[in-house]
């Protein structure tokens, strides 16, 4: 059932239209981000363009495997946006850990650490799977479904945990 | 209670078709690189989110100012621009006021960057402010003819006298050129968008803004696209005597600034200001000699 007052459904709507995205290239899978921008594939004809900081940015793209030190990075950046924000996983390395799922240094599943809206599959994957999700994406914040900031303001001492769990003290320090 | 409905209307009318046409201008930029671009009405959605957005941060009390200075400062600016045959006060379109009225929108943003305490906003900022000394000499320099010529600072009549003798930008065709490089630099316009440059200062002094801010600050630079288009309109192109001939012109100038930048790359800063203190200036120059010397037909 649908809570939302009318206006709160205009809210997201315009929200639905305009996604100003900020790229964390981690991995290998940011290289298929420059098809899906220019000419070829055109992102932004939904409405989708590339910001230069976290501060104006709506979605936060992890594009790929996280490294422990990469991981602390992420979190400060995503703790820096403004809230409605989402968070989209590329590639199976996000997911699960894809081909580096034993690797000592890297974490395999983001979405105990931060609050994921969608997961893109495929290693790494291909432009016209971007658009599709990111179609799916706006469809799921024009109906109010993807509520990942709301989740995380939530269940902080959950997220909290497992942040301290894989970076134990260095959370908090600039190093 | 009327003049407070000309001036909202006046307001809403210039927000409505500047954001429209900005928007559209992305179009246009698509189509130039082979794109389909946005619906021209996605600025509406980008300016409305961003006013949606739940959080944004502030940076203290100097940098919330700086943001309301600069609207303000813009707006006020607005309604001494004449638009065709419309101003908001008949009489009252003193170029000297507007230059000044624009100047408390760049101070004012100035100031807030410089509030947020960002390395990269101060870079940005102290790229803008250097940016401006370079074109304003010019620029100022082009009215300065003009007002030495028709022994009037009111953009009105400079727009009005245009009837006479034939517009500005065939008596003074240096001029025009020089105030026509001078507006792509006012509006940021690559080759001169070293102030914002995303890649690599990160957008400069819009670095640290946020919803609402940011929101506010995107609807203050079309304000003061809409004054600087215009100044360029009126005082070349002999305004309109007809709001719809000065929109034609209005768009017209406008687009042919977004088509030039699209095809251009960056000027470093310190190349910025040597160009317009040697091409431009000279010129304009050499135009001021020729106007003292035969006089305007
Ligand atoms: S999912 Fe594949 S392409 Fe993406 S970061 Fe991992 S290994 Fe690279």
């Amino acid at each position: 059932m649908d809570s939302r007052t009318m206006w709160e459904k205009v809210k997201d709507i315009t929200r639905g239209h305009s996604l100003w995205m900020l790229y964390y290239c981690t991995g290998c899978g940011a290289i298929e981000l420059p098809p899906t921008m220019t000419s070829r594939f055109d992102m932004e004809r939904f409405g989708i363009g590339p910001m230069a900081t976290p501060r104006q940015a709506d979605i936060l793209l992890v594009t790929g495997y996280l490294s422990t030190k990469t991981l602390r990075r992420v979190i400060y950046t995503y703790e820096q946006m403004q809230s409605p924000k989402w968070l989209v996983g590329f590639g199976s390395c996000t997911l699960n850990g894809g081909i580096y799922h034993d690797s000592y240094a890297t974490i395999n599943q983001l979405d105990q650490y931060l609050p994921v809206d969608l997961y893109l599959a495929g290693c790494m994957p291909r432009p016209e799977v971007i658009i599709k999700g990111f179609k799916q994406l706006m469809e799921m914040i024009k109906t109010g479904e993807a509520d990942g900031w709301k989740q995380y303001q939530d269940n902080r001492e959950w997220y909290r945990k497992n942040q301290k769990k894989a970076l134990g003290d260095l959370l908090y320090t600039t190093r | 209670m009327a003049l407070i409905g000309k001036i909202v209307l006046f307001i809403v009318g210039a927000f409505v078709f500047q954001v429209a046409l900005s928007g559209f201008s992305r179009k246009v930029i698509a189509r130039i690189q082979k794109r389909r671009g946005p619906v021209f009405w996605q600025n509406f959605y980008d300016i409305g989110k961003l006013f949606f957005k739940k959080t944004s941060i502030s940076h203290g009390f100097i940098f919330d100012f700086g943001v309301w200075m600069a609207f303000g400062g813009t707006v006020a600016t607005l309604l001494f621009v004449p638009v065709g045959p419309y101003s908001v006060f008949p009489g009252q379109t003193n170029f000297i006021v507007i230059i000044y009225l624009l100047a408390i929108g760049s101070l004012g943003m100035a100031m807030s960057a410089v509030g947020s305490a960002n390395p990269f906003a101060s870079i940005g900022i102290s790229r803008a402010l250097t940016q401006m000394f370079g074109y304003d000499v010019p620029f100022a320099l082009t009215v300065v003819i003009m007002i030495y010529v028709h022994r009037t600072s009111q953009v009105a009549k400079l727009a009005a006298v245009q009837s006479d003798i034939g517009w500005h930008l065939w008596v003074m065709p240096l001029s025009a050129l020089v105030a026509f490089i001078a507006l792509m630099a006012m509006l940021g316009k690559k080759p001169f968008d070293t102030p914002i440059a995303p890649a690599e200062i990160a957008s400069g002094p819009l670095v640290e803004y946020s919803g609402k801010y940011l929101g506010m600050l995107m609807v203050q630079h079309e304000f003061a696209t809409f004054v600087e288009v215009g100044l360029f309109v009126n005082l070349f192109l002999g305004g309109g005597s007809t709001l719809l001939i000065y929109l034609v012109k209005y768009i017209i100038v406008y687009l042919l600034t977004v088509i030039i930048s699209a095809l251009m790359a960056r000027f470093r800063v310190e190349q910025t200001v040597a160009f317009f203190w040697k091409w431009p200036l000279v010129l304009v120059f050499i135009q001021a000699l020729i106007i003292i010397g035969i006089g305007i037909r």
